[in-house]
């Protein structure tokens, strides 16, 4: 058993953190930068972390991730990375071509105190950013925040960045999308579009991270929100931010340049999550909800009560990202099922806020933590404590689900040995269908293999 | 195909070898210019990498949670016992931290993992911001060394510091203190190390089972399924056998300077490489020819039913081109003779991390027209690739998909293997791989090679 050294009983840690629920900023910027077209995101700081990050994002999506980096050498950390920065941006746009570099700060250059709003100012006046072409900035020390953190600064970073309000609205409306899957970002446009509601979305990593297979390998790929799309994200009549944690500092940050309004919406996962945002959409677009959408909503509710049986009291573990988690527990309740143990790496009182919210009336008793020390370590022996029937998470779940031999569902960030995630969407209500899919075929089939040879069922 | 810029100042890194052309060297050991899309890494990746094998010590990142993250269980180096090194300590340093040190935060650390985990030994690697903010880690391990009673040693891998090659260096400082520790005395005179052998999907069992019955003792493997006492051990070895030229050669080097033991340097990849790594060993033990006898059986047995099984792929793959982009330079040797033996040429070879010496001993193996690179990027990969018409790629996790997307085979020799490529069995995986990826079914739906179906 590879985690055999954890202990049941938990104690309060100094410092320690033991199989982290999160990871670290940069790789949020990166992901969030890809989603927008011909961008190439650009790691200001060690080789390692730039290296780090594709290959994780790599092995996420089984794509190429290109992404360049500033290469930092020790002279680089003495005398600050400006130098650096400016080289890199050159290169850069004369080797790769880009239309757009979108620079992200990593723990080294924001301790050397780099001020990239500065350098990248610099770059322009000193013409070496070529007409029409963009230098975008976000900042994200490693050192404060999460990987959650890194992609919503990065998409604020967009927001603040490129519209612009030319004064004449335009008949759209503006989805920021939380963290996401190409998939949920797909499924997005596809329901907006049912609604007969014009959008920009951004960023949208659909056909950047699940592009076909074309005999080329392109920088580029054909997806990502385009330069004109976030210039006229100014001109939208409202932004809907889906995820308070990793969507909603986009919003404020286009209302704050560009005045435009905005509501905080739940990324759409689950039955609830998912009438929230078609409601919010309808109203906002005052447009109809057209048939085809209410009998998707109807298949799912359908399905809900076919099973429900073999949903209800099923006691559940879960761990990721808040935005994820906030209406995946909601849908877990939903679905009369039981989360006991509640777990995101990533810090912040809006997690305890919504979570108490949400879990107060309907399960009170149900553990939740976040932030520093909230990593599987301490998921692990609260399983241990109390046992579940399910376990939902990213891949590193798997150990966790190996030696407590608990049913496995993989969900959240990252998945390393599965597929999936990048093509089937679990937002809307067909996403909730598939998530309650996998958790039927989870549990019954753990009952199929243990069940009694007598108790052995044809037909559930 | 479109035009492809070589990023400039990237020209010396490149060249074609070319008949009757006087060449200058290939510039290489230098770090990757501002702005390249490198497939490189830094100086911890080296240490982490190296050391990371050790199942029965603590492993932990002191700097923020990234790190330690994107290290976590992601080498598939295979323990026959404990698993401490497939978890994932941090001290996960806050923005508080960064302002006022670290130290306090690690020590604690310590004290409660080694508290928890009672391991053999603890490596206490540093990150990029531990060299700035100025924690003196030394002192804290020393501290704990003290308190808890084992080995608590200091990895400075700042990732800042050099290349991925100084990390290595900086993993073999630490075992260096280990290295001396252990008692010597059951130690045969008939006896090695094996350096350089990480156990990527059990391959140092395979390499180890193969000395043994040529009666040599394995007194440590460094590191592949290590342990600390072994590593205490290692130097009471009469012989050091070296793979992976990189990442352990500083170490032989300082293991002959300090107790006079001699290194070879050897490879297990592909059948001309894996036999004389055994007769290589064998030759240094002159008083026995007993140990030749039985390093020639070895090879006689292996290769006797290895090399009919490899007669399908070769028919198959006759004609078919490589293309090598690996971590080190002297895998690259031995791909290209394993290749060879399968009916493959190679059209385009680079490393990551390759020194002078490397280089031209690559120009000397390779074919005429064979493109070589060093610290390559996506644009020149796919751009050689294309032109020199490659229907294979060998390297990593980052080149794989790249390698689909142009609709060719593909075969990580990298940390990703899932079967042994090491040893005779591992040729035959190799072989196995390659002809199940070139001759797969599914390209004959795909685009191909920047075409059209």
């Amino acid at each position: 058993m590879l985690l055999r050294h954890t202990s049941k009983e938990v104690k309060e840690r100094e410092g320690l953190t033991i199989n982290p629920a999160k990871t670290c900023q940069p790789i949020g910027a990166m992901y969030a930068a890809l989603g927008i077209h011909g961008c190439l995101p650009h790691s200001h700081g060690s080789q390692g972390c730039c290296s780090y990050h594709r290959s994780t994002l790599t092995r996420h999506y089984k794509e190429p991730v290109m992404a360049a980096t500033s290469s930092f050498t020790e002279g680089a950390s003495v005398f600050g990375g400006q130098a650096n920065l400016l080289a890199a941006i050159e290169t850069i746009f004369s080797v790769y071509e880009p239309d757009i570099i979108a620079v992200h700060s990593t723990c080294l250059s924001e301790t050397i105190g780099d001020d990239l709003q500065q350098i990248t100012r610099k770059a322009k006046d000193d013409g070496k950013v070529p007409e029409g072409k963009h230098v975008i900035f976000a900042s994200t020390p490693s050192f404060i925040g999460s990987h959650v953190t890194g992609y919503a600064n990065m998409v604020a970073g967009i927001a603040a960045q490129f519209p612009v309000s030319t004064g004449l609205k335009k008949n759209q409306y503006n989805i920021i999308a939380g963290w996401m899957e190409p998939s949920d970002m797909r499924e997005v446009k596809r329901l907006s579009k049912e609604l007969g509601v014009k959008i920009v979305l951004f960023p949208d990593t659909s056909d950047v991270l699940d592009a076909p297979q074309t005999g080329k390998h392109v920088f580029y790929p054909k997806g990502g929100t385009t330069i004109a799309e976030l210039q006229s994200a100014g001109d939208s009549l409202a932004s809907l931010a889906l995820g308070p944690i990793s969507a909603e500092p986009a919003a404020i940050a286009l209302e704050k340049g560009c005045k435009v309004p905005f509501e905080t919406l739940d990324i759409p996962i689950g039955l609830s999550a998912t009438d929230r945002f078609i409601m919010a959409l309808s109203k906002v677009a005052s447009v109809q909800v057209p048939d085809e959408i209410t009998a998707e909503r109807g298949r799912l509710v359908d399905v809900m009560a076919d099973m429900e049986q073999y949903l209800y009291g099923k006691r559940v573990a879960l761990f990721g990202d808040p935005d994820q988690l906030f209406p995946l527990t909601e849908f877990l309740l939903d679905l009369n099922m039981k989360p006991v143990h509640i777990v995101s790496g990533t810090p912040g009182q809006r997690f305890e806020k919504q979570m108490r919210q949400l879990l107060d009336e309907r399960s009170p008793e149900t553990n939740f933590r976040n932030g520093l020390q909230a990593d599987m370590f301490l998921l692990h022996q609260w399983m241990k404590n109390e046992p579940v029937d399910l376990l939902i998470g990213n891949t590193y779940g798997k150990y966790m689900a190996r030696d407590e031999d608990v049913p496995f569902i993989r969900f959240g960030f990252p998945i390393l040995d599965r597929i999936g995630h990048s093509y089937f969407p679990s937002v809307g209500y067909g996403g909730g269908l598939r998530l309650v899919e996998k958790i039927l075929n989870a549990l019954m089939d753990r009952q199929d293999r243990d069940a009694l040879e007598e108790k052995f069922e044809l037909v559930m | 195909m479109e035009q492809i810029t070589i990023l400039e100042g990237r020209q010396k890194q490149i060249f074609e070898k070319k008949k009757g052309v006087a060449q200058p060297d290939i510039a290489c050991d230098t770090s990757s210019l501002s702005g390249s899309v490198s497939q490189r890494a830094c100086v911890f990746c080296g240490s982490r990498v190296v050391l990371y094998p050790i199942a029965d010590a603590i492993h932990v990142v002191h700097g923020p949670i990234g790190c330690a993250a994107y290290t976590w269980d992601i080498r598939g180096a295979v323990s026959s016992g404990p698993e401490l090194h497939r978890l994932s300590f941090s001290t996960d340093l806050q923005e508080m931290d960064v302002i006022y040190g670290g130290e306090k935060k690690l020590y604690h650390s310590l004290i409660e993992l080694i508290e928890q985990y009672k391991p053999k030994a603890a490596f206490i690697y540093s990150t990029c911001i531990v060299g700035l903010i100025g924690d003196d880690i030394d002192a804290v391990c020393k501290k704990v060394a003290k308190e808890c009673g084992i080995p608590v040693l200091p990895v400075h891998s700042e990732g800042f510091k050099g290349t991925k090659k100084d990390g290595y260096k900086a993993a073999c400082h630490a075992l260096m203190k280990l290295i001396g520790t252990g008692s010597t005395e059951e130690i045969s005179k008939y006896s090695i190390n094996i350096l350089g052998e990480f156990n990527l999907a059990g391959e140092a069992w395979i390499i180890r089972q193969y000395y043994e019955k040529m009666g040599i003792e394995v007194v440590a493997t460094l590191t592949g399924d290590g342990r600390i006492d072994a590593v205490r051990q290692a130097h009471g070895a009469t012989l050091n056998v070296v793979q992976c030229s990189g990442s352990m050669t500083w170490l032989a080097k300082e293991m002959e300077a300090k107790y006079g033991i001699p290194y070879i340097r050897v490879s297990y990849f592909g059948i001309e490489d894996m036999s004389k790594s055994l007769y290589d060993v064998a030759k240094y033990f002159p008083d026995r020819l007993d140990i030749m006898e039985a390093a020639k059986e070895v090879v006689s047995e292996e290769v006797k039913s290895l090399y009919p099984s490899l007669q399908k792929f070769k028919k198959a793959l006759t004609g078919k081109k490589a293309a090598i982009y690996v971590g080190g330079a002297f895998k690259t040797f031995s791909l290209i003779k394993a290749l060879r033996s399968i009916g493959m040429s190679v059209v385009l070879a680079g490393s990551q991390t390759g020194d002078k010496n490397d280089y031209a001993r690559l120009k000397e193996m390779c074919d005429e027209g064979t493109v070589i690179v060093d610290d390559s990027n996506p644009v020149e990969l796919s751009k050689f690739i294309l032109e020199k018409e490659a229907d294979l790629l060998i390297g990593g996790v980052k080149e794989r998909p790249i390698a689909f997307k142009l609709g060719i085979g593909f075969c990580d020799h990298n940390h990703e293997r899932k079967i042994p490529l090491a040893g005779f069995v591992g040729m035959y995986n190799f072989a196995l791989e390659v002809y199940q990826s070139v001759m797969s079914p599914v390209w004959q739906f795909a685009p191909r090679k920047g075409g059209t179906l």
